[in-house]
């Protein structure tokens, strides 16, 4: 495999434009802290955009942020926690998940967390990676230079490619430079804990509180078997978890409304500052399910009402760990022991007994083989499938940008 | 616009009843004086009768009505309530307008997952009117929600004095279902959170009816905050308005809306609603915040002490709803106020750095003088978003080209400081043809291409957001060939 590490965007369009010549595609990596993640590929050639990074412009009182593509997240973090201020959407560092060393890991880049479009439980209130992915310049596997979005956090000039971008896991071009919108990290944060609750009251209790105005900014819940992955908790006892962030006596006040209104049915507790900054860590992080070995793991996008019925269905047909994020929206499960990672019996029951349910299930990390004998990402129905495809003809019509990382063929 | 396709305009009666057998009773309009209602939207300056209009009550007559216009290559032009500020829904003469007034339904209201599934040419506000007695409301407020519909808000990512703190209408959807030109009706998102691969959802939010028909709605909805407080802040210079913005975003707030009107607003709105605005300030500042109460009055205090570092001339908290609602009043009132001191004007939206604020409005008042034609600015302060007023007469002869001329020297300033050329309005005809001040023909391109994945035919809205028309086919065609670029200075490893 050749490899190819472009200085600067004229050099990242002849690397893209030479690959197109000669029909060798292309491997997009930035730290390569999430390779494992998608279809398993094997290209003539590997991309390497890691010296196309640094920040290039940051003002705080902006609220925006332009990085090199592939700019590490522990450099923007630390500029940001200087001047007060957080990516909003949590990127997730998926280093332990994926059982790598620290290095890689900790290569993991900014442009990595926006093409994956990866959030964490912050999410259900400030929205996902997409939601503050502002504007970006790169290469399109037509080998031509081009931008979309802006370098302010409002505007609706054009098409909002930036959403195309996101969560396209380079199919469609390589970033060189991207501007992010970044937030004031809060004053003050508290968890409120409830134990023992089983899943379906757990969900309710959830749903009770994003449904209170107390602004809720995490919602979990890890049934007893799980909570064993996170350091701060005792580890037989089911937890649910509420993130409350803001000014000190608003966090206070909001603290103490929650465990009145929510406490009477269950044992209820809260962390303070300190202790919440790891426990939120390690739920952004798949902590619970870090120590998985090789279960295939997934990621399940549904309904919030449905993760706990979905988590015990999936767990009462297979070997599974699960816990929840996303107030029961999105359920984490590490499957062992079936041949095809749990793929049918999952997507099954994102369907529902009637066939109507909405969601989609991802394979996270899985076997190179299992990542190619199954869907990595929920199959779509033959029409949106076909518009997809075409999108991607449209930017990369010769598919020489990351070819099969997410459907066979293309 | 395009030029008028004379095939197609001679075959208006074919076409008037093909589509009376897919809408069947008064769902097409044909006459002279019904299709008037339709001629313009929100941006009056442009006019076009359309060819005719249809207005399908379901899914499958939108599928048809779609699927018949590509088979005979008939432009088509959707439209909500029609109160777009940039021409997105101004009809072509050889074009059919494709009302969406009868989806007019909220299908379901779903408190446990908090969202609400409506049709499209629901309001924004019945969407809050629907919920609020449980405690919810939907949160993108643009200005014209009482009458704007949610299919449209869709179209344009409508944002409003609330979206930096609650975003615009694309971080406040789950899903929709949608019918492309030809006919295919497919459905994204949900009830649930993300794309299970490319975010066309992301995509179609925001594309000014180019990409698609959007036919149902998932929304987001929200737990009402306990208490809102704002604070009027007046003061000597814009320089120190600005300043005052900056500092409150420094401070690590996000006020749930922080706006702010220059001299002439403020005279204006005053002078037609009386709410005590300070008329010896240069600017003034709305400052709202949210949540609970605790948090508000809290919040309120720190502004305030920051105003009184920025050279605050006036500090009001507002001490009860009455008064909170009557700070906002004159505000929400600014563009009738203008439209009662001006016979004409003209509402510009471009989006700017805020630290170049003070330099933008002192070129603007340059601009003003060149152009002689008076400004007023209201200005989403907390993200950068300027809506300058143009006052002019369209009576006088030659002012409707200068107001025109002066809003493009606006825009392209806009886009010189960092900015951009449209914070919340849309593109749609008004700004096609700046497009080039922003985007260089291979973005275009790129934007262009992906149209063509939508509708190879360019058959729906065309003549909106991109200044030039290109066929598909002749962008797609590939430049780089095998052999003529051989790269000899490529790094390699």
């Amino acid at each position: 495999m050749s490899r190819f590490a472009p200085d600067d965007l004229d050099e990242l369009r002849d690397a893209v434009g030479e690959a197109l010549a000669v029909e060798e595609p292309l491997e997009v990596v930035a730290g390569g802290s999430k390779r494992g993640f998608g279809r398993p590929l094997q290209l003539p050639r590997l991309l390497d955009l890691s010296r196309l990074a640094g920040i290039r412009d940051y003002q705080p009182s902006e609220l925006v942020l332009t990085a090199g593509a592939a700019t590490p997240i522990e450099e923007i973090d630390a500029a940001l926690a200087e001047a007060g201020q957080m990516l909003a959407f949590e990127p997730p560092d998926l280093g332990a998940l994926f059982g790598l060393p620290e290095a890689v890991a900790g290569q993991r880049t900014l442009g990595g967390a926006l093409a994956c479009n990866l959030s964490g439980p912050r999410r259900i209130k400030a929205g996902a990676a997409r939601d503050h992915f502002l504007g970006f310049r790169g290469v399109s596997g037509r080998g031509e230079i081009f931008k979309a979005g802006g370098k302010v956090v409002k505007n609706v000039t054009g098409y909002d490619l930036c959403k195309l971008m996101a969560g396209s896991f380079g199919t469609l071009a390589a970033l060189e430079e991207v501007t992010v919108k970044v937030l004031p990290r809060p004053e003050a944060l508290s968890t409120v804990m409830l134990w023992g609750l089983d899943p379906l009251p757990a969900v309710r209790a959830l749903s009770r509180a994003l449904a209170s105005p107390h602004e809720i900014s995490g919602a979990v819940y890890i049934p007893a078997p799980s909570t064993t992955g996170l350091m701060s908790l005792p580890g037989s006892t089911a937890v649910a978890a509420l993130r409350l962030e803001g000014p000190d006596p608003s966090v206070t006040f909001r603290r103490e409304r929650l465990l009145a209104e929510l406490g009477s049915d269950c044992e209820a507790t809260s962390l303070d500052d300190e202790s919440s900054i790891p426990f939120w860590q390690a739920v952004r992080d798949v902590l619970p399910l870090a120590g998985s070995g090789d279960r295939a793991i997934w990621r399940v996008s549904v309904a919030p009402s449905r993760g706990g019925e979905l988590g015990e269905a999936i767990a009462r047909r297979l070997d599974t760990s699960w816990y929840l994020d996303w107030a029961g929206g999105l359920v984490w499960a590490a499957i062992a022991g079936a041949e095809d990672g749990g793929a049918a019996v999952i997507r099954d029951a994102i369907r529902g007994a009637d066939g109507r349910g909405t969601g989609h299930a991802t394979l996270i990390k899985g076997s190179p083989e299992l990542r190619r004998a199954v869907p990595v990402f929920e199959p779509q129905l033959p029409a949106l499938a076909a518009l997809v495809r075409r999108i991607k003809e449209s930017f990369d019509p010769c598919r020489i940008l990351n070819p099969g990382r997410m459907v066979d063929g293309f | 616009m395009p030029t008028p396709d004379a095939t197609v305009l001679e075959r208006r009666a074919d076409i008037v009843e093909a589509l009376r057998r897919i809408v069947p009773g008064e769902g097409v309009i044909v006459s002279h004086a019904e299709r008037r209602a339709y001629e313009s939207d929100g941006l009056t300056a442009y006019r076009q009768l359309p060819l005719v209009v249809v207005l399908p009550s379901n899914v499958e007559q939108v599928a048809a009505v779609l699927r018949y216009c590509k088979e005979f290559g008939v432009k088509v032009v959707p439209r909500g309530a029609g109160t777009s500020l940039s021409g997105g829904a101004l009809p072509l003469a050889d074009g059919v307008l494709l009302g969406m007034a009868k989806f007019n339904r909220i299908l379901e209201i779903d408190y446990e997952n908090r969202c609400a599934v409506v049709q499209p040419g629901v309001t924004n506000l019945a969407i809050t009117k629907a919920v609020e007695h449980a405690g919810f409301y939907y949160a993108p407020d643009p200005s014209s929600q009482i009458a704007c519909t949610i299919g449209g808000n869709v179209a344009e990512n409508s944002g409003g004095v609330h979206c930096l703190k609650y975003g615009l209408t694309t971080n406040n959807i789950l899903g929709i279902e949608m019918v492309l030109i030809n006919g295919e009706i497919i459905r994204l998102g949900g009830k649930h959170l993300d794309a299970e691969n490319y975010d066309v959802l992301g995509i179609m939010t925001g594309s000014e009816g180019l990409l698609g028909v959007v036919t149902e709605v998932t929304v987001r909805i929200l737990p009402k905050p306990t208490a809102a407080r704002a604070l009027l802040v007046g003061f000597p210079t814009t320089e120190d308005a600005a300043n005052c913005v900056a500092a409150v975003i420094a401070a690590g707030i996000i006020p749930a809306g922080m706006e702010m009107m220059d001299r002439p607003a403020i005279h204006a709105a005053e002078a037609f609603v009386q709410v005590g605005y300070p008329l010896d300030v240069e600017a003034l500042l709305i400052v709202e915040v949210d949540g609970a109460p605790v948090e508000a009055d809290h919040l309120i205090g720190k502004i305030e002490a920051i105003a009184r570092n920025h050279n605050a001339t006036t500090i009001r908290p507002s001490r009860d709803e009455p008064e909170r609602l009557a700070f906002w009043s004159g505000r929400k009132a600014a563009f009738p106020a203008v439209g009662r001191i001006s016979p004409d004007y003209y509402c510009m939206d471009g989006t700017i750095p805020r630290a170049r604020l003070a330099e933008v409005l002192t070129r603007m008042r340059t601009l003003s003088e060149q152009n002689r034609l008076a400004v007023a600015n209201v200005f989403h302060a907390g993200d950068g978003n300027l809506h300058p007023l143009i006052l002019y007469d369209a009576n006088n002869p030659g002012e409707v080209e200068r107001a025109e001329a002066f809003g493009a020297d606006i825009l392209k300033l806009c886009v010189e400081v960092g900015g951009v050329l449209t914070g919340e309005h849309g593109v749609g005809v008004e700004k096609r043809d700046l497009m080039g001040t922003m985007f260089d023909e291979c973005d275009l391109a790129h934007q262009e291409r992906l149209k063509c994945a939508f509708d190879p035919d360019g058959l729906l809205n065309p003549g909106k957001v991109f200044p030039q028309l290109h066929r598909c086919a002749e962008l797609g065609r590939l430049h780089v060939h095998a052999g003529r670029l051989p790269f000899p200075d490529l790094p390699r490893f």
